[in-house]
């Protein structure tokens, strides 16, 4: 293989004329860090309350949850990304779809809300399998203390669930974090769209997905260790994974 | 206090939970259910506090009606004790908070006022040291005896048991009934599924037996353990009592 390698390169000035190659590659990393979590939060409230549905008595509640969990898991990512981001616009009505295109960071929206939709799905069957989990005796007792389901679900049912789904949740997020990649096709510059520009612009491929690959590890090391600590906090003494 | 009549339930079209059942259990009565496993008896006392739907008859706890779409069923039941078979305390509050949780956003007590009545609950129970372990930590005797204490901070005006006594070890189960004794000998309306013929005995003013989801017999103790009326119940007692 003739490479020429020059890891020199992170420190030569971009030809956008902003700084260093590497000022490009830690913009892209911001932006991806910045539509992780802003899709994190939206799966995190929407899948809670589609998993909640699904638990529910209510036979059009758990209708609902169904079809919504349906819809958003079994099409890719990629064809939710280009149906929110190029279909949408036309379907809705012509001022709205106008104003819709003409929106500043119309492509950090459309990434945080459709990959926050897409994961929501998957939040909701982690929860659905928490809550269903636990003994059919926990919602009883709470019933039979007089708590409305509301109350039963806030202050019993949900914070055993969330702590027994902490682990499959961490992958959850992570895989968020892994899927704003897509958003490269809407035009987001986050941390591949980074990489991808830098290898144009200076051919050299490998150093600038080296970078990259080495700033998705240690954002995915942090959320590691962060979640893990949070899993030790929440821990009940002589429960699950309690000691 | 407690009036069934004429209550049946269907699981499924074709298999019948309880089959026209008819009891009361008067104020400061103490009426122990008994029979085979399978013959409903659970089932009939979850019906008493709506915990179960049933489809036919009525149910009504000191004159109000439960089947009436009009009760605030989480106001009734919390007027209602109830103890499970496998005790359901909730495995992320401390005790303390186990016993405070329904005073507080059911009753509208304030935390102090939940915490006094709290401790003075658990004194009675013999728990007062371990109000600030979690659930896992203590042993199936002392959890019950926690979850008695629990329905106890209601101010209930009457108590269900289902099989509180079932799921423990064998030097643990009079640690529990002698709570539930103590209970009945100070005028406490109870309804007591067990099979603990000796608490029976001890306390109860009738006994309830039930077969296949019908009350085949329901007598006052002396008549009851004297000579039953039905041949059920005598095979029934002949088994259980001949150990």
């Amino acid at each position: 293989m003739n490479y020429h390698w020059n890891w020199h390169i992170f420190f030569e000035p971009n030809p956008t004329g902003a700084g260093t190659y590497l000022d490009m590659l830690l913009s892209g990393l911001w932006l991806t860090i910045a539509t992780s979590l802003c899709a994190w939060i939206i799966a995190l409230i929407t899948g809670s309350m589609i998993g909640v549905m699904r638990t529910l008595p209510s036979k059009p509640a758990n209708l609902i949850g169904f079809a919504y969990v349906e819809f958003f898991r079994n099409m890719p990512l990629l064809v939710q990304i280009f149906l929110w981001f190029f279909v949408l616009p036309e379907l809705l009505p012509n001022a709205w779809g106008l104003w819709l295109k003409q929106l500043p960071h119309a492509p950090f929206y459309t990434a945080a809300i459709g990959i926050g939709l897409f994961m929501s799905a998957r939040v909701a069957e982690q929860l659905r399998a928490g809550i269903t989990s636990l003994p059919r005796g926990q919602k009883q007792a709470a019933t039979a203390l007089g708590l409305t389901t509301t109350q039963s679900y806030i202050y019993v049912l949900l914070p055993i669930a969330y702590r027994i789904i902490l682990p499959p949740l961490t992958s959850e997020f992570l895989n968020t974090i892994k899927n704003t990649a897509v958003a490269i096709t809407i035009g987001l510059l986050e941390l591949t769209g980074q990489a991808r520009s830098m290898q144009e612009f200076s051919f050299q491929v490998f150093e600038a997905f080296t970078a990259a690959t080495v700033m998705y590890l240690a954002i995915n090391i942090v959320v590691v260790v962060a979640m893990r600590l949070i899993e030790r906090r929440v821990a009940i003494p002589g429960y699950i994974s309690g000691k | 206090m407690i009036e069934i009549s004429h209550v049946s339930k269907w699981y499924t079209p074709i298999f019948q939970a309880l089959k026209d059942c008819t009891t009361s259990v008067a104020k400061g009565e103490v009426v122990v259910v008994c029979g085979p496993s399978g013959s409903g008896k659970s089932t009939l006392i979850k019906c008493v506090n709506a915990l179960e739907p049933f489809q036919e008859g009525s149910i009504s706890i000191d004159g109000i009606q439960i089947n009436d779409r009009k009760t605030n069923l989480p106001k009734l039941r919390a007027r209602v004790g109830m103890v499970f078979q496998h005790f359901e305390l909730f495995p992320h509050l401390r005790i303390i908070d186990n016993l405070c949780l329904a005073q507080e956003k059911v009753l509208g007590r304030k935390h102090d006022e939940a915490v006094g009545k709290a401790m003075k609950l658990l004194e009675r129970v013999g728990l007062k040291d371990h109000a600030q372990k979690f659930p896992a930590e203590l042993s199936g005797g002392q959890q019950q005896r926690v979850a008695i204490a629990r329905a106890l901070a209601m101010d209930p005006i009457a108590m269900l048991f289902d099989e509180p006594t079932s799921a423990l070890d064998p030097e643990m189960i009079s640690e529990v009934l002698d709570v539930m004794v103590d209970l009945a000998r100070e005028g406490m309306t109870m309804m007591v599924v067990t099979h603990e013929m000796g608490f029976a005995r001890k306390v109860a003013h009738r006994v309830i037996f039930m077969d296949k989801g019908e009350i085949v017999e329901d007598a006052p103790k002396q008549d009851f353990f004297g000579k039953p009326r039905s041949d059920r119940a005598q095979k029934f007692l002949s088994k259980i009592l001949s150990h």
